[in-house]
């Protein structure tokens, strides 16, 4: 009961709110005290975005117990992908006017497309790739790590690493992703032009249905009996074993599933922000990730959501107000709710009645063990 | 024709950086039949399950299961598949699933995550859970957090899923322990039942409960096989009595 009214609570905020944002955008006069700005249109896609980064985070951390440290690598993967698309879109309007070649190609003396940008013409297949490219390495890198039964401490160190490598290749400028600078200049996405407001509030809008998507296949997938597998999983990993259950593929179904969910994410983000570069590899980024989904309450899928939501409104505001302050405040942060609400702040709405308080003694030691292995 | 042996250890050897964990072990189990291991600390008493259930390969010796399955070359779930559960020293069931279904997921049956994404609960599997919960006596407790089951309950709980696996060999290592006189009086009876229909395995230290079970004992030392033979003859055994008993 109390878990229906959570997933109903939960694609009420996100659908409604973005359809708010919409209509106060598009069907408010700009003088209106009402009148949502188009910079809010545009900063409420990019939050729904990193949402779905979240939601891919918490089904295999919150879930099974997987703390990765490099989800964003999925998360730039995709967008690098709609990235190309958008490129190829500008064509003959670019500074070289080459019809074929992106701007950056012709910088360095490219004069052949390389084959891998093949394809990147259509948008369906950019799509394919956007969801294959996260998944295939996800899938690779999964197949090592978990049938070497790699995890806890030592597996989250090479996710660290993984996105931290990918940063470094596409720093190179013969790697053919624009290296440091990457790719921007974006005109059109579709035929619809970016710097339309109607087209960001039509972007702003399928994020929050893909992010509603997303939700819904993740509670599916976590209500099933895969669901109480995972559960069984992350808590006695060595007893799903004796039972006859093959961890290992059920941690990598999870693991690419929420990979191509990052991917996604990533892909919609680019068309909103305008740019795709190495830096969305950073390690940072994928730390800060894990801390949104601390904050919102780790293995509730919604908490995610909130937490994304909530620590990129806090990140937006104060890195313009006090930008100095801004690491030691996420750092805070974390260390704050680890130590107060276990649970994250969904624990806040849930956590009433005895059996929450046994819950939240166990989250709590849960918790602590996470913060450990985050410390190490 | 007789029947084959159900578990056949021959010349098992096990050596951790030059310690041997296992020398040289034999045993063979019938099926039917419940055994009880007793030995002291570091006898292989564990090291010997470990080795049945594929978590541990032994550097000699076979081990076979059934008429001609080489278990050496099984990891950990092909051989829970062939039927040979183990129960854990301390009890490890899920503790933020109920208790049904804890017994839910141990039911035999696949194992694929294919089939968990689509599985329903079935009438059949309705009905296997309610005939285990009567046999654990947990039928009230269904519905409950199994972290929130005490102790004994959880120890219960394990040898429930254990047998949901409905495996021909349940390895049980000392299920008594921190249990109440009432609750170890109540697992020799639960045991007692199990072995109706499967053999199985009991280490223990708790001599008082293992006269209980009633069965042919095997003292395991320094990874060798001691001796072997009912209760009596074991308690009497001069060897047994100085490296076992005696302290």
């Amino acid at each position: 009961m109390r878990a229906d009214h959570a997933s109903a609570v939960t694609l009420g905020c996100v659908l409604g709110g973005a359809l708010l944002l919409a209509a106060l955008n598009l069907l408010v006069p700009t003088a209106s005290a009402f009148h949502v700005p188009n910079f809010v249109v545009s900063v409420a896609g990019k939050y729904l975005c990193y949402a779905i980064l979240a939601l891919a985070i918490d089904l295999v951390w919150g879930y099974v117990g997987i703390l990765t440290l490099g989800h964003a690598a999925f998360f730039a993967l995709g967008g690098y992908a709609m990235g190309m698309y958008l490129m190829r879109e500008i064509g003959a309007r670019g500074v070289y006017a080459n019809p074929i070649l992106p701007d950056f190609m012709v910088f360095i003396g490219w004069n052949k497309l390389p084959w891998y940008w093949y394809g990147f013409d259509h948008f369906w297949f950019a799509l394919l790739m956007v969801a294959l490219v996260p998944g295939v390495l996800a899938f690779v890198f999964g197949w090592f790590a978990f049938r070497s039964r790699v995890s806890g401490v030592y597996l989250s160190i090479i996710t660290q690493a993984l996105t931290y490598a990918l940063m470094l290749a596409f720093f190179r400028n013969d790697m053919g992703f624009g290296g440091n600078n990457g790719m921007t200049d974006f005109k059109d996405i579709l035929g619809f032009p970016l710097d339309a407001e109607t087209t960001s509030v039509g972007l702003m809008l399928a994020t929050a249905a893909v992010l509603s998507l997303a939700y819904l296949l993740a509670r599916a997938m976590t209500r099933s009996r895969f669901g109480k597998v995972l559960v069984a999983v992350r808590d006695a990993e060595s007893r799903t074993r004796f039972l006859g259950y093959r961890p290992e593929s059920y941690k990598l179904f999870v693991w690419t599933v929420s990979a191509v969910i990052a991917g996604i994410g990533g892909a919609l983000y680019v068309p909103q922000v305008g740019i795709i570069n190495p830096s969305e590899f950073a390690p940072g980024n994928s730390i800060e990730a894990v801390i949104w989904v601390a904050v919102g309450g780790r293995g509730t899928l919604s908490g995610a959501i909130l937490g994304a939501v909530l620590v990129n409104l806090g990140k937006t505001w104060l890195t313009s107000a006090l930008p100095e302050v801004w690491l030691f405040a996420i750092g805070g942060l974390f260390i704050l709710v680890t130590l107060l609400l276990p649970r994250g702040l969904i624990g806040l709405f849930a956590g009433r009645g005895p059996m929450a308080a046994a819950e939240r003694d166990r989250r709590s030691a849960a918790a602590e063990a996470a913060m450990r292995e985050v410390a190490q | 024709m007789k029947e084959p042996t159900l578990l056949y250890l021959d010349g098992v050897t096990v050596s951790f950086d030059g310690f041997k964990a296992l020398d040289d072990l034999s045993l063979v189990l019938e099926p039917g039949e419940m055994r009880a291991v007793i030995g002291p600390n570091g006898a292989g008493k564990t090291t010997m399950m470990d080795v049945i259930t594929g978590k541990t390969r032994p550097d000699e010796g076979h081990v076979v299961f059934g008429a001609d399955i080489d278990l050496r070359k099984l990891d950990e779930p092909a051989i829970a598949r062939l039927g040979i559960g183990r129960k854990f020293q301390r009890p490890t069931v899920f503790e933020p699933l109920s208790v049904r279904d804890n017994l839910l997921l141990a039911l035999a049956g696949d194992r694929s995550p294919r089939f968990a994404l689509a599985a329903r609960e079935t009438a059949r599997e309705r009905m296997r859970i309610d005939e285990l919960l009567a046999t654990i006596r947990l039928s009230d407790e269904r519905d409950r957090r199994a972290a929130d089951l005490s102790h004994g309950q959880k120890q219960w709980l394990e040898i429930g899923m254990l047998l949901a696996q409905d495996p021909k060999l349940l390895l049980v290592d000392e299920p008594v322990a921190g249990m109440t006189d009432a609750e170890t009086a109540a697992t020799a009876e639960l045991l007692r039942e199990i072995n109706r229909s499967r053999s199985v395995v009991v280490v223990e230290h708790d001599m008082a409960f293992v006269r209980a079970l009633g069965v042919k004992v095997t003292v395991l030392h320094e990874g060798r096989v001691l001796a072997e033979g009912s209760i009596d003859t074991i308690q009497n055994n001069a060897r047994v009595i100085e490296v076992y008993l005696g302290r």
